[in-house]
């Protein structure tokens, strides 16, 4: 469970978050949304401890993980797949996928084999490099990476970011599947609104930085002055 | 064929590899930090001529000269793990001009402290292994024990390198911490240390280097390594900076390339030879003569 209490953060002197509070618990999906600038990205990099907040708490079950280094945070089980999915294009797949497995205490071959099974076209093309795969190609190598340590908390950054609706639409399905699976708390960050609100349990609406809604994700779907001020969808 | 060994080409061929090996290996050390840390290291040469230079003052004091090669790789692995820690960690995410003023300055340090310390006059290791060369048949081949030795080595370290970043964890991280730093910190890879790391194997290969150099019948002295490690720069950068089997065929190239001008031309034009063979593959291929050119797709 993930709970951000009261988090500032400012770059310089642009507020990018401003005393934002939110909870994301096991085996739901919780969807942070809003326009670019929103905060979003931020939010997430702040519990990966890429940034440091200014003021506030981070709390991962009933430890605050504040101030925490990125690399230890990982390995308490946050598995974070940044915007632009991190996929390092001059290693192999395989690479990439061992290179997750560090993280936690899983033994990688059988999490190779895991992942695998899960992806079928990654271990078709495992000694491929990463430059060799379509963009729904590396997502998924992306969110491979980061199931392959059997991670408590998965953070995803924009992950329909350059796909296709139909491909987006099975990932949006898979992101669900698998948390129910794993009973994972899966913090997903989407500007595509009405994908994200169709798998989300919950859902947070960030604007310039500050909480403007939170809570049932229908609700929130079903909002119309959110629909149309915060989220960009039309009836 | 013994006629063919004791011919003026394979003399050449000897005495170039002999050299180029040195380059070679001060290729690949400036490889695993580049590899890993993305910092071209001026002071590489001097750190380890340092680092030897310690190991060759035990020898004075009557250390056997295998246990020397073994301490001044000691001494070389904990000054690079220093080196990163205390002079180069600051400087990351700063313009890379920082690192360069950084080991510049500090390659005069180290020179500087080595003629305090040491002199400067030139100083050589005596050897275990002969370092006469072998007749056949009465004819002269360029190769003696100790050179034959200086091959050796130079493979097991080139394959121990290229294998580590090749086959084992630890090398997949030190490539992730430097290919995408902030990537591989999300993954729980531990990059601060990998750097460190990187760091210490370096300065290790290194200091191999320098210590060949300082049983070698010229001896080393505290700014010999300069100009091997301009040869050296030329060869890693030849090898395409990302590949340690480029950066050994590299320094091998030059060492070649020095030794037939030296031999069918004037030894004062020698050090031409890297810079005749870093133009041409600069023209022909930049990218470097062992680089697999992955372009980056966003």
């Amino acid at each position: 469970m993930i709970r951000v209490e009261h988090l500032t953060v400012n770059y310089g002197a642009i507020n990018a978050l401003s005393d934002v509070s939110f909870e994301a618990n096991p085996g739901r999906v919780t969807a942070v949304l809003g326009a670019n600038g929103a905060g979003k990205s931020t939010l997430l990099r702040a519990i990966s401890g890429l940034v440091a907040p200014k003021s506030g708490d981070i709390f991962l079950g009933e430890r605050s993980i504040l101030s925490m280094a990125t690399e230890n945070i990982a390995r308490l089980g946050v598995a974070h797949v940044p915007e632009g999915r991190g996929v390092i294009h001059e290693l192999t797949i395989e690479e990439n996928l061992r290179l997750g497995a560090f993280a936690s205490e899983v033994d990688v071959r059988a999490g190779l084999e895991r992942q695998y099974e899960l992806f079928p076209v990654l271990g078709d093309r495992r000694k491929k490099y990463c430059s060799t795969l379509s963009g729904g190609e590396r997502q998924m190598l992306a969110m491979a990476r980061a199931l392959i340590s059997d991670p408590k908390v998965l953070l995803l950054d924009e992950p329909s970011l350059g796909l296709a609706p139909q491909v987006t639409s099975e990932l949006m399905n898979l992101i669900l599947e698998l948390c129910h699976a794993n009973d994972l708390t899966v913090v997903l960050v989407e500007q595509n609104a009405k994908s994200a609100l169709r798998i989300s349990h919950d859902a947070v609406v960030l604007h310039l930085g500050t909480v403007v809604a939170s809570g049932d994700a229908d609700t929130i779907a079903n909002d119309k002055n959110l629909r149309h001020y915060y989220l960009g969808l039309v009836q | 064929m013994s006629q063919f060994l004791s011919s003026p080409i394979m003399h050449n061929i000897f005495a170039g590899l002999a050299q180029g090996v040195i380059y070679s290996l001060v290729a690949l050390s400036l490889v695993i930090i580049w590899q890993s840390t993305h910092v071209l290291n001026f002071a590489q040469g001097a750190m380890a001529m340092f680092a030897s230079y310690v190991g060759m003052t035990e020898i004075d004091r009557g250390l056997n000269y295998w246990l020397c090669l073994v301490l001044s790789i000691f001494v070389g692995l904990l000054f690079g793990g220093f080196t990163e820690r205390v002079l180069i960690r600051p400087l990351y995410g700063k313009p890379e001009i920082n690192a360069i003023v950084v080991t510049v300055g500090f390659l005069g340090v180290l020179e500087a402290v080595a003629q305090a310390v040491w002199t400067s006059t030139t100083r050589n290791i005596a050897t275990p292994l002969s370092q006469i060369y072998f007749h056949n048949q009465g004819r002269l081949v360029l190769l003696s024990p100790f050179v034959i030795f200086q091959f050796a080595l130079a493979i097991v370290i080139m394959l121990f390198v290229a294998g580590l970043f090749r086959f084992t964890d630890l090398g997949l991280q030190l490539r992730a911490s430097a290919l995408a730093p902030e990537v591989a910190r999300l993954l729980g890879v531990r990059v601060n240390r990998m750097l460190t790391i990187g760091w210490m194997l370096s300065a290790a290969v290194g200091t191999v280097a320098a210590t060949i150099v300082a049983s070698g019948s010229f001896g080393l002295y505290p700014s010999d390594m300069d100009g091997i490690l301009i040869a050296g720069f030329i060869a890693a950068v030849v090898g395409g900076l990302e590949s340690p089997v480029g950066a050994v065929i590299g320094g091998l190239l030059i060492g070649l390339a020095e030794q037939f001008i030296l031999s069918y031309w004037s030894a004062d034009l020698a050090p031409l030879g890297g810079i005749i063979l870093l133009v041409v593959v600069l023209m022909l291929r930049p990218q470097g003569l062992f680089t697999k050119s992955v372009s980056r797709r966003v």
